[in-house]
């Protein structure tokens, strides 16, 4: 366990959000991941990310597969509600409940197990949907809860904690999101507070369905020494390309970015997320430019770390292609959804 | 030739069997002959035995001509239409005697005369059809229409009806209409110049068939599903379920779509694969919507695991069934009734789910309004299982009927104001001691918040790995299915009950069972019935089983799955229960369970009384 239990008590000084609230409202139960997991570092990114965008805790739906990160979800913003569902199969769960109520924020928390291997199908699928939610994958190379074999992300010549080499080349869920069109993708390091908060914000706000791949060590299975996802590899091989800074539309004036240097992207709801391009020959926007980038730094073990690649500007939002009415379905009122006893009477005829 | 003298024991009183190529268009010619014999107020059913593939493969259509209103096949075929080269040895050995073949005598076939006990009625049709119309597809489809109109003229339909069934069809296609009454009037006119018709085997106008209508129960399903206020569907193609969703999305393009703006009051995703289509129901029924799903048995199969997930965290679940035969891929365009067992007991763990049975599309319709009523009631999955006979064939079923005063049973969903009151919301505790718990809906109220797992959890809905806290749900659980028979449709009973013998039975067996009946009862053996609406069963099924000394159960599947389920859940006595049962693949007939009646209680000397 990585903490003890906090009591739900604020002191009156913790700084407020606009709605009033404080992080440890954010919070939600005590983790019971193990010490310096990297998981818990995402949780609180996702605390500090939902607190700055003064979200309402009962906006959010929280949705997840099985698994150490797919545990997470409890861990979070408890006035929300919570769907742990079976392995592999969160996407379906939320692509439903996202159909039955376009109103809310959807946040979906895999693994690298959930989503790439039992899941792939699911979450290939979500991704070619549009689904408008946060798909965040805690990746760390292995399965935790069973105790150390590699997933599907693991990287040719990792070495499992009792000595075992890897041969099988991994499967990367950035490239595979990007061939898929996804529309917005981002990859960070739960070690690295600073980048990660504005992601997660930007991808709360993006209209459609946005990935976050997260390297996130497991310090139990996979942080010794010829691991390619321990915290010393991670922090000395990651590179980040992109820092995306999210502003809120009431922030907007205060925010000073140098043309040329930044790319302003313009969110739906009037947000904003400023991209500052750490390498000038990198365009976000481009789709296949951004794979071919990706997949160079790959090739030498970089993972590339930022809002890798976004298009605000699609229209394959899943509600927008089937032109979903804008009240959610599940408040649609029963009189306008039965056509009634005359529409039956009448109906019969074409039955005779 | 046959004495054409009208046998008024034949008139409106036979089956006509046709026997085409699959992809040909055959299709519409037969509903064609069948709509007008309905619309000549004479009752009718028709059965489609088609293969596994679009276009090639053999296929048949069966039209029973039933004075008697009877809604099962019957085991007896008196004209064969036979308009497929392939099979017409296989057709014409299973021609009853007495019978009639029609056939194409563009090719004259003497071979076909050697069966002695039947007429052969041969009709150019290929030479009529190239004579009058070009074009290789157009000639295909219309030789189709052409037997239609010998067939009219054999057996006497009103050409006047159907007529104006290829108006209404083609209205709007004065080029379509004409060719089409043309092909008619081709085969209809060279049987009136050269052949003696009408044959005894005729129809003639009755009143019988006002105030009903022809439907399959796919479309009476996606009917319901519309009047229930559904407005999530999620599925995967399957064979034969597909319709039912397509029935869905045809009514919802008409009564769903928003004039003005065009926004649609629904959402339908085809999934990438069954556990995917059950978890988006699953998803949307949590989120407060109104979900289905339709699928076969092999969807079911894959459907397991979030079954089970549904069934533990109570999340509203409403499965379609639409049974075709197994095991595996089996035989997909036949009928069966083999996934009872599956679908009482489907996932791991103690678990048990509420299943309905509709006998024929017009339960179809009401039952989808009740699954929905059910599953919200007792936070659950319910299985409606029909059958591919049901599902994909036109019955004649009495109008279907609606009450604007229906409202929806959402069940106990807690609102922003309700939340307000109590002092703390827990998902899982049994504040009215009925073992249904309160939910809420997500984007209401962070006080109604809860976790959902299929984790071992407690009534707080906390995780837990305590016994007695698992326990306490678990029990539950149980509690609330065993009381759950209040919220279900109750059995039909037919008989006097007093009778020794009884028969219980479900689903589409129905009609085989009425007919026969009123066979043994011509034959003074006097049997009661009980057709199983619902799983779990209630005190009248209890009761039903109890009063009887002889139970015969029937059923659609090799393994008496009906049996088995009633051995299991009820205290009835293995050693009372005799099964009936039929998988071929075809729907049931009367006939062999007549005759597996009587072979009983032959057997049974305490019995023989009865049947004297």
């Amino acid at each position: 366990m990585s903490y003890i239990n906090k009591p739900k008590v604020a002191h009156p000084s913790l700084p407020t959000n606009t709605l009033g609230l404080t992080r440890r409202q954010y919070e939600g139960s005590m983790s019971t991941l193990c010490a310096g997991c990297g998981h818990d570092s995402i949780t609180a990114a996702i605390v500090e990310a939902c607190w700055g965008l003064s979200m309402q805790p009962e906006q959010l739906v929280k949705l997840s597969g099985i698994g150490c990160s797919s545990k997470t979800t409890a861990y979070f913003v408890s006035g929300s509600h919570g769907f742990n569902s079976v392995h592999g199969r969160m996407p379906s769960i939320a692509s439903g409940a996202n159909a039955a109520n376009r109103g809310l924020t959807y946040i979906g928390v895999s693994g690298d197990g959930d989503s790439l291997s039992i899941g792939i199908g699911q979450l290939v699928h979500v991704i070619r949907r549009n689904v408008n939610m946060l798909y965040l994958i805690e990746n760390n190379g292995v399965y935790g809860l069973t105790k150390g074999q590699f997933s599907a992300s693991a990287d040719v010549g990792t070495k499992a904690k009792r000595g075992e080499v890897n041969a099988t080349p991994p499967i990367d869920p950035v490239l595979l999101a990007l061939s898929l069109g996804a529309t917005f993708v981002a990859r960070s390091f739960s070690g690295d507070k600073a980048q990660l908060v504005p992601l997660i914000q930007a991808g709360l706000r993006h209209n459609g369905f946005a990935l976050i791949d997260i390297l996130s060590p497991c310090v139990t299975f996979n942080d010794h020494e010829g691991s390619t996802k321990s915290y010393t590899f991670t922090r000395e091989n990651y590179h980040a390309v992109i820092e995306a800074d999210f502003v809120l539309p009431a922030e907007e004036i205060a925010v000073d970015y140098v043309a040329g240097e930044s790319i302003p992207v313009r969110l739906h709801d009037g947000s904003r997320v400023n991209l500052r391009k750490l390498d000038p020959s990198y365009d976000p926007t481009d789709r296949s430019a951004a794979y071919a980038y990706i997949e160079s730094k790959l090739k030498h073990h970089e993972y590339v770390t930022g809002l890798i690649h976004i298009n605000e500007n699609s229209a394959t939002e899943f509600h927008s292609l089937n032109h979903t009415a804008k009240t959610p379905l599940n408040s649609i009122p029963f009189e306008k959804l039965n056509p009634g006893r005359a529409a039956l009477d009448k109906l019969m005829g074409r039955y005779r | 030739m046959p004495n054409l003298v009208a046998d008024s024991n034949r008139i409106n009183d036979f089956v006509v069997k046709f026997s085409n190529v699959n992809g040909t268009g055959s299709a519409s010619a037969n509903s064609l002959i069948m709509k007008a014999i309905f619309r000549m107020g004479v009752p009718v059913t028709g059965k489609n035995y088609f293969p596994s593939n679009i276009q090639g493969l053999p296929t048949w259509y069966e039209i029973r001509v039933t004075r008697a209103g009877y809604a099962a096949r019957a085991s007896r075929v008196d004209i064969m239409v036979a308009m497929n080269a392939e099979t017409y040895s296989k057709d014409i050995r299973e021609l009853s005697s007495g019978g009639f073949l029609l056939y194409d005598s563009t090719w004259p076939r003497s071979a076909m005369l050697e069966r002695g006990d039947i007429t052969v009625v041969g009709v150019p049709l290929a030479r009529l059809v190239n004579e009058n119309f070009d074009g290789v597809r157009n000639r295909i489809l219309l030789k189709n229409i052409a037997y239609a109109g010998v067939l009219a003229a054999l057996i006497d339909v009103d050409l006047a009806v159907v007529s104006g069934l290829l108006t209404e069809s083609y209205g709007k296609k004065p080029k379509l209409l004409d060719s089409n009454t043309k092909a008619l009037r081709l085969g209809y006119d060279y049987v009136k110049q050269h052949l003696a018709s009408p044959l005894p085997l005729r129809v003639e106008h009755m009143d019988k068939t006002a105030g009903h209508i022809m439907i399959d129960g796919n479309t009476a399903a996606g009917l319901g599903c519309v009047y229930a206020g559904a407005t999530v569907g999620a599925w995967y193609p399957i064979t034969p379920s597909t319709s039912l969703m397509d029935a869905f999305k045809g009514f919802c393009d008409r009564y769903r779509v928003d004039v003005e703006s065009g926004e649609r009051n629904f959402a339908i995703l085809q999934a990438e694969d069954e556990l995917a289509a059950v978890g988006m129901v699953l998803g949307a029924s949590w989120n407060g919507a109104r979900a289905f799903t339709p699928t076969s048995g092999p969807g079911i199969s894959l459907m397991n695991e979030f079954v089970g997930l549904a069934y533990y965290a109570e999340v509203p679940c409403v499965i379609f069934d639409v049974q075709r035969v197994g095991p595996s891929t089996g035989m997909p365009t036949r009928t069966q009734q083999s996934d009872i067992m599956l679908c009482a007991y489907a996932s791991h763990g103690d678990t048990r789910h509420i299943l309905l049975f509709p006998a024929n599309p017009e339960e179809c319709f009401y039952m989808a309004v009740q699954a929905f009523d059910i599953a919200e009631r007792l936070q659950t999955p319910v299985f409606v299982l029909s059958d591919l006979d049901i599902g994909m064939n036109d019955w004649m079923c009495p109008d279907l009927k609606w009450d604007d005063a229906y409202r929806p049973d959402r069940g106990k969903i807690l609102s922003a104001e309700e939340l307000a009151k109590i002092e703390k919301y827990y998902r899982y505790v049994d504040r009215d001691d009925d073992a249904i718990t309160y939910r809420t809906l997500p984007g209401v109220s962070a006080k109604g918040a809860y976790f959902t797992r299929g984790s071992g959890h407690n009534q707080y809905g906390a995780y837990t790995e305590d016994s007695i806290e698992y326990q306490t749900v678990l029990d539950r659980l149980k509690r609330k299915f065993a009381n759950s028979t209040q919220y279900l449709p109750r059995p039909v009973v037919i008989g006097k009950g007093s009778n020794e013998v009884g028969i219980v039975s479900l689903g589409s067996c129905d009609g085989a069972i009425r007919e026969a009946l009123d066979i043994l009862g011509r034959q003074s053996i006097e049997v009661d019935y009980l057709r199983v609406k619902a799983f779990p069963f209630n005190s009248e099924v209890e009761f039903f089983l109890k009063s009887h000394a002889t139970i015969f159960v029937v059923e659609q599947n090799r393994d008496a799955q009906l049996k088995s389920l009633l051995t299991l859940e009820t205290a009835v006595e293995k050693s009372k229960l005799f099964s009936i049962l039929s998988y071929s693949g075809f729907p049931m007939s009367a006939q062999p369970i007549v005759d597996g009646i009587r072979e009983k209680l032959a057997e049974v000397p305490r019995l023989s009384a009865v049947s004297a």
